[in-house]
């Protein structure tokens, strides 16, 4: 396995929450989707890690 | 004046074998005097293996097609005898421009690393390279080769055996039988070869149109790859625009799936759709208009006993990243060597199955860089176009999203991994020379690696000692001595060497790597040269 990281990391977990609502104050439901979509890119880059992002992944599908 | 593409090239004229009370059986016979069937031909005739070549038509290919050809197969073509034509007419380019809707988000360079004879890419229209190699079997016939092409030689039917095929072929003058030891269908995508023996063609249909237009203008615009997503001339879909020598220029338009093909390709449709992307004052003449849907698929093995595919007749792929002509040759490159081995009883017919093998995996490598590519200018579902347009709009200002731009990934030699022919790798140099690599190129005084390396089994050693002959069971080796020390452009110790002071190369005829290791040792090099020619 990977080391992506499943345990609470986030310092200011409801601030950050409310930043990310935030961002979509007030956005089209398609602008809203082009936001995420370029966020999602902008922080897997970031992280750069191919296993972690496959595990990531797989870890999204597997919670709906 | 007719074009090129519109006066016969090889008209039909009588052959004795039409005459013969029984079926004449030749060497090898090709089927498809397109790219892919010449080259395979040259290569055999330059060998001394006897080839004939049948086509239903007698005229090079009409319209530009293929039209953006690769470093490496001008590299086999310069093996072949055609490379210089090629450089020489052909449209030198390295720059790219991708384009979101109205805006440039950025340029790409292909700009090779140095010490290259050939360049990245040059564009060419099929046809003037078509004309090249009918040239070329001119040129070998005139110096006593023995290979002819048969125009309006129709194969109607084919009987596949043990050791041999046989053809029926209808001509002008009626029909003839001939038989072949071995057969080579280069007879395009639709292959009549592969469908009158009945074989699978397994893969992916894509559900989009693209009008290929030439058009011949005098234009300022540079010599560049301009390709657009969402372009305002239009709007949803796809546009690419590259030059071609004579002032013709490739415009490709995505036209989506629902259209009327041929209402499409009028004059009078096209026209205000070029004026759209050109501007109204831009005065063009169309040279060719043709509408295409692509397909990404593969036959499961390229060799059926004594009939070996190769070119768009064993794999399809889409015309995004220049991956068909350019792996047709390589198929052809990898084929004729070992064709001529077997027939001249130097290997044994089971290397014939390592062409498949390895041609299947370069295949598969193509079809999956080509389908990649279709995903992403035509997005299947409307999360891939909300991504897709992500990373459009972040590559405009950030780096790290352009080389998630998929316009087309252009095409580059395949790496034989995990071949039956390769020794395991035995020296700790450079990636790029491990065993399967294609050799790349190196400048040497006034002269190039690859053209020393010919089309023979070579050994190079790089500061290291071995006989200059070896001779293994019929396969002659010989050697080609180089020293790091003497080039000053370090790329020899960079493209061979890496950290180690010393390496010896086996080099198969196709100038991929069979074997490498740093120093000479005659029991491990004759076991690799047995491996490389399916003796082991």
């Amino acid at each position: 396995m990977s080391d992506l990281n499943l345990q609470p990391n986030i310092p200011g977990a409801d601030d950050f929450y409310a930043g990310l609502l935030a961002a979509h104050d007030g956005l089209s439901k398609e602008d809203s989707d082009a936001l995420n979509a370029r966020l999602l890119l902008v922080l897997a880059n970031h992280i750069g890690d191919r296993a972690v992002l496959d595990n990531a992944i797989a870890v999204a599908k597997a919670s709906a | 004046m007719n074009k090129i593409f519109e006066v016969p090239m090889y008209a039909y004229s009588r052959s004795p074998d039409q005459d013969s009370e029984t079926p004449i059986r030749r060497p090898v016979v090709v089927i498809g005097a397109g790219p892919i069937g010449l080259g395979a031909a040259i290569d055999l005739a330059q060998q001394d293996v006897p080839v004939v070549v049948l086509d239903d038509n007698d005229k090079v290919s009409f319209g530009s097609r293929a039209v953006c050809y690769a470093k490496r197969p001008l590299e086999i073509l310069d093996r072949l005898g055609c490379g210089q034509p090629m450089v020489d007419k052909g449209v030198e380019w390295s720059i790219g421009k991708v384009f979101f809707d109205e805006r440039k988000i950025f340029e790409f360079d292909l700009l090779p690393e140095d010490g290259h004879e050939r360049p990245a890419f040059i564009n060419l229209q099929q046809y003037y390279f078509e004309e090249y190699l009918v040239n070329r079997v001119t040129e070998l016939q005139a110096e006593g080769k023995q290979i002819e092409i048969r125009g309006k030689n129709k194969v109607s039917a084919i009987g596949a055996h043990d050791n041999h095929a046989t053809l029926e072929i209808d001509t002008p003058e009626g029909p003839y039988n001939l038989e072949a030891e071995w057969l080579i269908a280069c007879d395009g995508a639709r292959s009549p070869t592969r469908q009158m023996m009945g074989l699978d063609f397994v893969g992916r249909v894509f559900e989009d149109n693209f009008l290929i237009a030439d058009v011949i203008m005098e234009a300022d615009f540079p010599t560049e790859r301009w390709f657009w997503f969402d372009p305002p001339f239009n709007k949803g879909q796809s546009a690419l625009l590259h030059k071609q020598p004579d002032n013709v220029w490739r415009i490709d338009l995505q036209l989506g799936w629902d259209i009327d093909k041929e209402e499409e390709k009028k004059p009078e449709n096209v026209i205000p759709r070029l004026k759209a992307m050109l501007g109204e004052d831009v005065e063009f003449e169309l040279e060719w208009v043709s509408i295409y849907t692509f397909q990404c698929r593969r036959m499961e093995k390229f060799r059926h006993g004594r009939v070996l595919f190769a070119g768009d007749s064993a794999h399809q792929v889409s015309p995004f990243g220049a991956r068909g002509a350019n792996s047709g040759l390589q198929d052809t490159d990898n084929l004729a060597w070992k064709l001529k081995l077997v027939i001249d009883g130097k290997a044994p017919e089971a290397l014939l199955d390592s062409y498949s093998q390895e041609r299947v995996h370069g295949a598969e490598e193509n079809i999956l860089n080509s389908s990649r590519s279709t995903d992403f200018i035509t997005p299947k579902s409307d999360m891939s176009r909300i991504l897709r347009d992500a990373v459009l709009d972040l590559a405009e200002t950030h780096d790290f999203a352009r080389p998630l731009v998929n316009a087309g990934r252009l095409s580059v030699p395949c790496t034989y991994d995990g071949s039956a022919l390769n020794m395991a790798d035995a020296l700790d140099g450079p990636e790029c020379t491990r065993p399967g690599s294609p050799c790349p190129d190196v400048k040497l005084g006034d002269d190039f690696l690859l053209r020393q390396l010919g089309g023979e089994f070579t050994l190079l050693t790089i500061d290291a000692d071995a006989p200059d002959l070896i001779e293994e069971d019929g396969i002659e080796v010989t050697r080609l001595a180089l020293s790091a020390k003497e080039d000053t452009t370090g790329a020899l110790k960079a493209r061979y060497l890496g950290d180690e002071p010393s390496a010896v190369y086996l080099i198969r005829p196709d100038q991929h790597v069979a074997a490498r290791r740093p120093s000479f040792d005659e029991n491990l090099f004759r076991a690799a040269i047995r491996r490389a020619t399916g003796k082991e």
